[in-house]
């Protein structure tokens, strides 16, 4: 079949889908989804549609944005606006089987909004709530409407047009597009992909690798996972032309194995991609052949690091290259020239090459073009995995898209770059996301995470807990790497335990300096940064813990006590039951109280004592035996 | 088990470079890499028995002690973190009277700590086998824990 009956077949499926008369059924099954119940809701529908007769499609789709609101539901059916309906259980689905389906009541009360053609009273449009309008779907374009399972939705969705193209262009034009397209690496540090490949092109060498980084060892983001799962062909076809711009005959992809649903859907997409001629010989007629295969990795935050994902992926330690430090791009997998960008970087490319650079770069900023995703997560309202143009505030994002603090609380800081990144507070909550800005503020970009945190986190605690991660990952080749993350994870752990002494803060900033200096990959030079930012951004904080003892935040268990306020306790006895360690005494009717002789600061106390009552509090800094 | 072994690793004869993809296969199929397991890998591959025990142990997927039943990973990924994932480490712990990365006397569950499960929208979560239970608190966990055991 040449391109143009490929693209004919896949538009007659995807219309008769879509318009042939039928109402169709997504439901969001990514790994998310599925999570908060969405097979059971797939089962439900199922079930229902047979037991009522009804003739409906019923489509698993990606991940559609809102993760709070999972599982998501939307129902699309003919003469009527797509309706988007939240936190859909079996029993809701039923029901709205019943009652949008065979009758005609959308059901306004589950709905999360309408979008498409047409209105719905009592419902809002998705695409006009703030928590919608600021957000540009770009690497997102198929998560969420198409089957990832099935090429032909791809296809239909302008899927290997790009690469159709990038076979009849020269492999320079190509560098050439994706130079001007502005687009940067989307791993974290944001080198320009164009003159990355202008490099992979002109590296010397017949055998050249591509390779594909979808290691997200980020601890807070999960949206390559996304990308893969619901939409893996447009990674793949970012690889092929990626390939065939370079002259690659391979490409792997280097995917976490604690992802085994987007394993599946690579394996499924590689294999359809080779049915349908994207992959192996004479691609689509040409003279270019290219095969991808997958790589487990086996969970090492350092393997994200180029050098030490292709030395990974030869069946070695993950450690980085230290000396001599060649590019990937000249000396990479098996010592050959390796072009390696992340999953969205690649997943870029195909509308790139498909619409061209001038449409690329048409939302941004002028040297942070396109879009941004982020896993806007913590204690925000809405969680979920968020596309917006470069350039949009830190405050747009909270308090539009996310819709301000969760529980009523009060914003204290944004993390962004999980253990390479920084915690921001209020006062820059203006500063545009680009590269440059937030590198400029302390933190960087990194490859999507975004944690918001509110007066119940401890910024000491934070920095404690991204230094306790790095220790565990230093892969330990360099000194000041190895025992300067030591170092600064024992002071932290110190000042946390109430052992800080007023020098630790100076001594904090010089270890960072010594650390950042003195390390060779990305991880060290780094791995300061959570501890610099807290230090600048945060430092009374500091200051109470080492000169008050007092967690103000109430978090660090060696500050805090669990008292019972006489005035308040009713003598219920729930929280001597509940505690675990039998710290609480007293009987019924009278009083009780703590032993913080023996009290381990579970919280569970605090959790049971009826809300009427409130009798328990935590406290900071500590009480003294008698006072509780 | 030397039968499994060897039907995984049949393939795999002096595939140096897939030294990985073989402990895992190995590992799924034993549920961890024993002692002779990882002799069988050095032979099959041809590497020094060391290389394979250096290249295993950096790697935290790779266990070399069985596992129970059941496996519990409590996430203690940032955004599970800020919402009291520690506490919620604790409190299995206690609850099943072990720490993390061990497994409990009668073989029943497994214990350990995940980077991040991918639902941290519903912080803090764990995972029992492939079931997520999210948005916790310590006073859930012990009741889901021994809900369970009861059951
Ligand atoms: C410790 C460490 C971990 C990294 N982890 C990742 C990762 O999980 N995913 C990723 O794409 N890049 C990661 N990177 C960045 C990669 O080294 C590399 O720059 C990136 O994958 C290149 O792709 P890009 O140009 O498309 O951004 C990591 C870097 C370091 C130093
Ligand atoms: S900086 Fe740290 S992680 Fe990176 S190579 Fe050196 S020791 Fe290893
Ligand atoms: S905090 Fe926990 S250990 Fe302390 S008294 Fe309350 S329940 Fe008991
Ligand atoms: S639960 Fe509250 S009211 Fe009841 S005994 Fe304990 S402190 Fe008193
Ligand atoms: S909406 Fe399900 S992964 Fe985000
Ligand atoms: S941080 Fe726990 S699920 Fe992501």
């Amino acid at each position: 079949m040449t391109f143009a009956e490929i693209q004919a077949q896949a538009n007659l499926e995807w219309e008769a889908l879509n318009n042939g008369g039928r109402p169709q059924i997504t439901v969001g099954t990514a790994t998310c989804g599925r999570s908060a119940g969405a097979m059971a809701v797939v089962k439900a529908f199922e079930e229902e549609l047979q037991a009522k007769g009804i003739d409906a499609a019923l489509v698993e789709v990606g991940c559609i944005g809102p993760c709070y609101a999972e599982p998501l539901v939307n129902i699309k059916k003919p003469g009527w606006a797509t309706v988007s309906y939240r936190n859909v259980t079996a029993e809701m689905a039923r029901e709205i089987v019943a009652a949008f389906l065979l009758g005609d009541d959308p059901l306004a009360k589950y709905a999360l909004g309408v979008f498409g053609e047409g209105e719905i009273a009592g419902i809002p449009n998705i695409l006009s709530t703030p928590a919608f309008k600021p957000q540009e779907r770009r690497v997102f374009r198929n998560c969420g409407t198409i089957d990832p399972t099935n090429i032909n939705h791809y296809i239909a969705n302008d899927g290997y047009i790009g690469l159709n193209k990038a076979l009849g262009m020269r492999q320079e034009e190509v560098v050439d597009v994706m130079k001007r397209s502005g687009l940067r690496g989307r791993g974290g540090g944001g080198f320009p992909a164009g003159r990355k490949w202008e490099a992979g092109l002109k590296a010397k060498g017949t055998q050249k690798y591509v390779v594909c980084n979808a290691d997200e060892g980020d601890p807070g983001a999960f949206m390559d996972r996304a990308v893969i799962e619901g939409d893996p062909h447009s990674v793949l076809e970012g690889m092929i032309i990626a390939g065939y711009t370079i002259g690659a005959d391979t490409g792997y992809i280097y995917v976490r194995a604690e992802y085994p649903l987007a394993i599946r859907r690579l394996e499924r997409a590689i294999q359809q991609a080779h049915e349908f001629g994207f992959l192996g010989q004479n691609i689509l007629g040409t003279n270019f052949s290219f095969e991808i295969r997958i790589f487990p990795g086996a969970g090492a935050f350092v393997c994200g690091e180029s050098t030490a994902l292709t030395l990974s992926i030869e069946g070695k330690r993950g450690m980085p290259r230290v000396a001599p430090r060649p590019r990937t791009t000249e000396v990479g997998l098996y010592d050959k020239p390796t072009l390696l960008n992340n999953v969205k970087t690649f997943s870029s490319a195909p509308m790139i090459i498909t619409r061209g650079a001038e449409w690329f770069a048409s939302v941004g900023t002028e040297k942070s073009t396109g879009t941004a995703i982020f896993a806007l997560t913590g204690k925000v309202q809405n969680c979920g995995l968020i596309e917006v143009p470069m350039g949009i505030t830190l405050r747009d994002i909270i308090y539009d898209i996310g819709g301000g603090i969760a529980d009523g609380g009060q914003f204290k800081a944004v993390q962004t770059g999980g253990p390479s990144g920084g915690c921001l507070p209020e006062s820059l909550l203006d500063t545009p996301i680009d590269y440059d800005s937030l590198d400029a503020a302390g933190s960087i970009m990194g490859s999507g995470g975004m944690v918001v945190m509110d007066e119940k986190t401890c910024m000491v605690d934070v920095a404690r807990y991204f230094l306790d991660f790095t220790e565990i990952e230093s892969c330990g080749q360099c000194v000041p790497c190895r025992l300067g993350t030591k170092q600064l994870l024992d002071i932290l752990k110190d000042i946390c335990s109430g052992r800080g002494k007023p020098e630790d803060m100076d001594l904090l900033y010089e270890l960072s300096h010594s650390v950042h200096g003195g390390s060779v990959c990305g991880l060290g030079q780094t791995a300061a940064n959570p501890v610099l930012t807290t230090l600048r951004y945060f430092r009374d904080e500091y200051e109470a813990h080492i000169n008050d003892r007092c967690c103000p935040a109430k978090v660090c268990k060696s500050l805090i006590s669990y008292v019972i306020d006489k005035e308040k306790c009713v003598g219920c006895t729930l929280c001597a039951k509940s505690c675990p360690v039998q710290a609480i005494s007293g009987e019924k009717k009278k009083i009780h109280s703590i032993d913080q002789a023996l009290c381990v600061q579970c919280g569970v106390c605090l959790e049971k004592c009826p809300k009427k009552f409130s009798a328990i509090a935590c406290v900071s800094p500590k009480v003294k035996q008698e006072e509780s | 088990m030397e039968e499994r072994l060897q039907t995984v690793l049949a393939p795999y004869k002096g595939k140096r470079d897939m030294l990985i993809p073989i402990l895992q296969q190995v590992q799924a199929a034993l549920g961890y890499l024993p002692d002779d397991a990882m002799a069988e890998i050095a032979r099959t591959t041809g590497l020094p028995e060391s290389r394979v025990y250096a290249v295993a142990s950096f790697y935290a997927q790779f266990r070399f002690t069985p596992r129970g039943k059941h496996t519990i990973m409590v996430c203690r990924g940032t955004a599970c973190h800020v919402r009291g994932a520690e506490k919620i480490l604790e409190e299995t712990e206690r609850t099943l009277g072990i720490v993390e990365g061990e497994t409990t006397k009668d073989l029943e569950y497994t214990l350990e700590t995940v980077a991040c499960i991918g639902c941290c929208a519903l912080a803090p979560c764990i995972m029992i086998d492939e079931d997520v239970e999210a948005k916790l608190t310590p006073k859930m966990v012990s009741e889901i824990i021994t809900g369970r055991n009861t059951a």
